[in-house]
């Protein structure tokens, strides 16, 4: 059959969810939204602070208790730099890192602001692993982890 | 525990290509059923179950398509499963179907699977969506840039350079000339890769894989049904093992040499216990040739290492020397691998069905010679699911 005598069924999924942050999340999100807060858990067993923070450790399979106050200054540990427009994401560039922030045993990813991402040499040579930041927060916050970014120290 | 032994006995996989609009799902997966129940030299009503490989839903657009495919690929009176484990689908439905066998339940089973990215919208939307709504999703990150982290950590750890990652997708291109069935089949040189544009720095246009449409299926027995069957030249399954990761690739960058996004430790872990299983003790001098899941550069060379191919940090410098080329110690993709093709319900269950040509000979032009043992990886959900499968042409 010739290729333009075939027939297309067009399709699309739009699909409203609302999902629970739980308990743990709520606290978190609260903190940020409040007092400008970062708050992790500590792990009763192998005594990490988890952030983003979890009702439980991975790797005692323990319950974690404790609440911590996670300081706003940190290293990345991770990056990348996005110059690709993939639909349904922002458009680029931005750059996102895993930050380890102080008083935190694991990293969480966030958006790295305030850096002219245009010329990507210039870029790179900034944000890299090693590189201190700054947590700084959105003026309105709603609950969301977009509530705040890093900002390049 | 020394279980059955147990072969693959038939493969069966269409070419990959960036779409497939002159048939449905299921008749594409009933492309790859077919050739490997021919292979095997068996009839569908020989098979007493099946494995439907199948990742991601909103890839194919239908919630479940294992159903609408099940007619298609033989599984009407025969117990049916759906496998996924993301990017590793194919691998954990591979060791599904050798569990089937080695419970003494079952004794020939067809693993098969398709994929149709090229009725997928953006598939880096889709894989967004793995990440988790409370913390992760929203900032973004989807299956390139979760490489990308990988790739930058990578670097920094060990000092692993751009151009070493470049030398792997020119290798995986001049590999893929030798095999009809890959998708991308145009060489390129390091230059096109360093200079190609920037997807997530650090990876370029050509350190990624394609978007690919295609079915694959192998057919596994076990030694009574193939004794019975007469057939010869198997490829048997000697290890099969899993290991898995943290969700939260953050989990893995704390400083603990044990777990390290840098490293693919899950894959480390999965390819000791397969090795052990498989009584190989050193996979450098064992293992005849790789297929490995890696659908980025900066991903085969934390894979080579975790594989036990060189050391930790050793991979950039062993691509320079040519240890993965065809004519190098230990041959890595002689398909092309998932930079030439990357169908994701099958692309791990291709390594597997490519590894098990490569044990029995028929790999073609692709065929690394005297391969009597090869290893087969698959990789899936956030750099997290990890399968070894090991074969050989001996129980």
């Amino acid at each position: 059959m010739n290729e333009e005598d075939l027939i297309f069924i067009p399709q699309r999924w739009d699909l409203k969810f609302h999902h629970a942050a739980g308990e743990t999340g709520t606290r978190f999100f609260k903190a940020i939204m409040e007092q400008k807060e970062i708050l992790g858990k500590k792990c009763p067993k192998c005594k990490r602070v988890l952030l983003p923070p979890r009702s439980f450790c991975e790797r005692c399979f323990v319950e974690t208790t404790e609440w911590m106050k996670i300081g706003s200054e940190g290293t990345i540990q991770a990056f990348t730099i996005v110059y690709e427009k993939f639909e349904g994401l922002p458009d680029p560039p931005y750059a996102i890192a895993y930050v380890l922030l102080d008083g935190a045993n694991t990293a969480m990813a966030n958006f790295v602001k305030g850096i002219d991402l245009s010329d990507i040499k210039k870029a790179f040579k900034r944000i890299k692993i090693g590189a201190k930041v700054q947590v700084a927060f959105r003026k309105k916050r709603q609950g969301r982890i977009t509530d705040f970014w890093y900002e390049l120290k | 525990m020394k279980p059955r032994n147990i072969g693959i006995i038939g493969v069966g996989q269409t070419k990959y290509v960036t779409r497939r609009d002159d048939v449905t799902l299921p008749e594409l997966a009933r492309e790859a059923a077919v050739l490997a129940l021919e292979d095997a030299g068996i009839a569908f009503n020989d098979l007493d179950g099946m494995v439907f490989s199948l990742a991601l839903d909103a890839l194919e657009g239908t919630e479940g398509a294992e159903r609408w495919c099940a007619d298609a690929v033989g599984g009407r009176r025969i117990p049916f499963i759906r496998v996924h484990t993301g990017g590793a689908t194919g691998g954990s439905a591979t060791h599904a179907g050798f569990l089937h066998i080695a419970s003494g339940l079952f004794d020939c089973i067809l693993v098969i699977g398709a994929e149709k990215m090229g009725e997928t919208p953006d598939a880096q939307k889709v894989l967004n969506q793995i990440f988790d709504p409370v913390y992760e999703r929203s900032v973004a990150i989807n299956a390139v840039n979760m490489c990308s982290f990988q790739a930058a950590r990578h670097m920094k750890k060990y000092g692993t350079t751009e151009y070493q990652m470049a030398l792997v997708a020119v290798r995986s291109r001049k590999n893929a000339l030798r095999n009809p069935h890959a998708h991308i089949r145009k060489e390129i040189k390091v230059e096109d890769v360093l200079t190609s544009r920037v997807i997530c720095y650090p990876l370029k246009l050509y350190d990624c894989c394609p978007r690919s449409t295609g079915a694959c299926a192998v057919v596994i027995a076990s030694e009574k049904f193939i004794k019975k069957l007469g057939k010869k030249n198997i490829a048997w399954i000697k290890g099969i093992a899993a290991c898995t990761g943290t969700y939260y690739m953050g989990d893995r960058m704390d400083g603990s040499s044990a777990n390290d996004h840098a490293d693919a430790d899950g894959l480390f872990l999965a390819a000791k216990r397969a090795y052990q299983m498989a009584g190989i003790d050193n996979p450098r001098k064992e293992i005849d040739v790789a297929e490995i899941y890696a659908p980025f550069t900066s991903t085969e060379l934390a894979a080579v290492e975790a594989l036990g191919f060189c050391g930790k940090g050793e991979s950039g410098k062993y691509n320079e020397k040519g240890l993965f080329d065809m004519e190098g110690g230990i041959p890595v993709n002689p398909s092309g691998g998932v930079l030439t093709a990357n169908p994701i319900s099958v692309t791990a269950l291709a390594r597997v069905a490519e590894a098990s040509l490569q044990v029995t000979g028929k790999a073609g032009e692709r065929q690394v010679s005297k391969s009597k043992t090869a290893v087969a990886t698959g990789e899936g959900g956030s750099l997290q699911f990890y399968t070894v499968t090991v074969l050989s042409n001996k129980t």
